[in-house]
């Protein structure tokens, strides 16, 4: 076919029309001439559909896209009994094919998903993986428990655990203050949003990791939230040798109630596809890894802006605020807010399920 | 159904050739799209998201020099606020890249990032319905493990500073990447949790009807001679023959048609002539198909020539 000349530019909504029908010789070309029109006018909306957004085509066109698309389907169910006419069936084909991923295309894009995120979707998505999280979190706790035990029977554990460059001068026998200036705050807000920035690619990157390995029947996230925890019960041992278990957990909540909530759900949606997987009842382990694997992305989403919030916890509130009280304090609030977000937030409407 | 009306179709596309039901029942054809096709593509999409973050780079050190040479100097205690600020947008910007790229442009109405549209393929829902956001979501963050972390696994496992657990794990996340080799559908993971698979995008126009030119009556216009076959002669082929003749003639070769012609007139029996092949074939064309096609409306329907 020729290329569209300039005119087309200039007159998106004209066609060219197609030979008189009663010209054709078969009776199948006179069927296929009779809807030609129609055909090309759902081709162009469709064409313009596809290059941008819905705003381009206008609402007459808009209104006349299910109709144009029945038309043509049900040409194509015609067409397939009556002609033989390879050129025009594969047209319409790849037609029908094209106008059904706009009719029954994505809706809402990007922003509205988003909308319905926050308003409902996230808080579902998560109390639907409850089982899932209750078993990452005892796992999460077990991870801690055992490094603390580990230490507290042999130091050198410590090392094994914790990679040297994070340790920093919190190492088994460092004195109270050096622990104490760990501790400590900055001297101002200089270069701490580009710590918290770096902090927030990191975190994420490592949540979604946990996510991503769940595919792996959950085994290799749960061992990664194991060797996380580990890390953190070996150097809470580190603080509690010095009896600044109080202060070392008020630095942490600041960030801590968040990050590890979200690390907490990262692990859990990953842990809930592999689970789902090696576990699909009576569903197909295809449909099982689908369903719960849509559900864990939702989770994900919450838990990169978990993570954002959490950076920015980390690099202001909690280098600026000395009084382990207020630290605590801030810890206690987010955690309060984020588990009455999941848990005690259920608008009504927004109630469907999406999976 | 219907697999037979696709006709003349090469054997390794019949392959990846896959039928989806639309809610009105009618099934459509897909083609799964090629795995060469769809390494091409995330080459394509990486070769952008790399260019564009170097054009940002670029355009904040060209406008901001200064204040990014006292970024890069790097003591912390002298990064003054507008450098700082531009640090910020560079990390957020980078993870954006990656992520959002992916995101943004599968949920749009394409269903495809540019490297994807430029190959030709797109993301689809492997059920028929819709494409949802979650499936997008979960389908491009399994990437990491996908491509990502097998690639650093393959740089550090040889070098032995991993010891047997980093060979484990290379051996190990090999099949991860080479999961699309291991199904039919050229699915990856990241497919796979989402319910998505990447099909071919569908594209055709509509050509010249071939009954409305002028020899269709059997009226040649070189000749002035009418062609008009008989029962015995228009029941030795079928509809495979058909399309095959359709082909040759939308295709407009004239060598093809010689030969054609030729073979034809040797199968009826008639003497081939020459210089009025077109006329000729499509004559031959619209009576044969207006032969078939009125068998089919009674039910009865040739396959090929041996049927």
């Amino acid at each position: 076919m020729k290329p569209p000349g300039i005119a087309k530019w200039f007159a998106p909504g004209e066609i060219e029309a197609p030979p008189d029908a009663a010209s054709a010789a078969l009776r199948s070309d006179r069927f296929r001439l009779e809807r030609e029109t129609d055909w090309r006018r759902l081709e162009e909306i469709v064409a313009r559909m596809e290059k941008g957004s819905i705003r381009r085509v206008n609402d007459a066109d808009l209104l006349a896209l299910p109709t144009l698309y029945r038309t043509a389907a049900s040409s194509l169910a015609v067409a397939r009994e009556t002609s033989l006419d390879a050129a025009t069936l594969g047209y319409l084909e790849a037609l029908v094919q094209r106008a059904w991923f706009q009719v029954y295309g994505p809706q809402t894009g990007l922003w509205g998903w988003l909308r319905g995120f926050l308003k409902g979707g996230w808080s579902r998505a998560v109390r639907e993986i409850w089982l899932d999280l209750c078993i990452a979190l005892a796992v999460m706790v077990a991870g801690g428990v055992v490094g603390w035990l580990l230490v507290a029977r042999d130091s050198e554990w410590f090392y094994a655990l914790v990679p040297g460059a994070m340790a920093g001068g919190r190492v088994p026998g460092a004195s109270r203050e050096q622990l104490l200036d760990t501790l400590a705050t900055e001297n101002g807000a200089d270069g701490l949003s580009i710590f918290a920035a770096s902090l927030f690619s990191n975190n994420a990157g490592v949540a979604i990791l946990a996510f991503a390995l769940g595919f792996a029947f959950g085994i290799p996230s749960l061992m990664l939230l194991l060797h996380n925890m580990a890390l953190m019960g070996a150097m809470l041992w580190v603080f509690a040798s010095q009896d600044l278990t109080f202060n070392f957990l008020a630095w942490l909540s600041v960030h801590g109630t968040t990050e590890l909530f979200a690390i907490l759900l990262a692990g859990a949606a990953g842990l809930h596809i592999g689970r789902s997987m090696a576990f699909p009842g009576e569903r197909s382990v295809l449909v099982a890894a689908q369903e719960s694997g849509r559900r864990a992305a939702v989770v994900m989403v919450g838990v990169v802006l978990m993570m954002v919030v959490a950076a920015f916890l980390e690099a202001f509130p909690r280098q600026l605020l000395a009084a382990s009280t207020d630290r605590l304090l801030i810890g206690a609030t987010m955690l309060a807010l984020w588990l009455a977000y999941f848990f005690a937030y259920r608008p009504r409407g927004t109630g469907q399920s999406e999976a | 159904m219907n697999s037979h009306r696709t006709g003349f179709v090469p054997a390794t596309l019949a392959k990846r050739q896959r039928y989806m039901l639309t809610p009105e029942g009618i099934a459509l054809p897909l083609t799964i799209a090629s795995r060469g096709a769809r390494v091409g593509a995330l080459v394509l999409d990486f070769v952008i998201i790399a260019a564009g973050m170097l054009a940002v780079t670029l355009v904040l050190f060209w406008t901001l020099g200064d204040l990014i040479e006292q970024l890069m100097a790097g003591i912390e205690d002298e990064i003054g606020g507008a450098a700082e600020l531009i640090g910020v947008i560079l990390i957020l910007f980078s993870f954006l890249a990656r992520y959002g790229y992916f995101l943004g442009f599968e949920l749009g109405p394409r269903g495809a990032t540019p490297g994807k549209r430029i190959v030709g393929i797109r993301v689809a829902a492997r059920d028929g319905g819709q494409l949802r956001a979650e499936a997008v979501i979960a389908r491009n963050l399994l990437r990491d493990i996908e491509l990502f972390l097998p690639l650093v696994f393959l740089q550090v496992a040889p070098t032995g500073a991993m010891g047997s657990a980093g060979i484990a794990g290379m051996i190990w996340f090999l099949i991860f990447m080479g999961f699309p080799f291991f199904n039919r559908d050229a699915m990856r993971a990241g497919d796979i949790i989402a319910g998505t698979w990447v099909v071919e995008t569908p594209r055709a126009n509509l050509a010249q009807t071939l009954s409305t030119q002028s020899a269709a009556d059997g009226t040649s216009q070189v000749t002035g001679a009418r062609y008009s076959f008989g029962e015995a002669e228009l029941s030795v082929y079928g509809e495979e023959e058909l399309q095959t003749l359709e082909r040759v003639l939308r295709g407009g070769e004239e060598n093809a048609l010689a030969a054609v012609h030729a073979a034809i007139c040797r199968k009826i029996g008639w003497e081939p002539g020459s210089g009025d092949e077109r006329a000729f074939l499509t004559a031959f064309y619209a009576q044969l198909r207006a032969k078939l096609e009125g068998d089919m409306r009674f039910g009865k329907r040739k396959r090929d020539k041996y049927s």
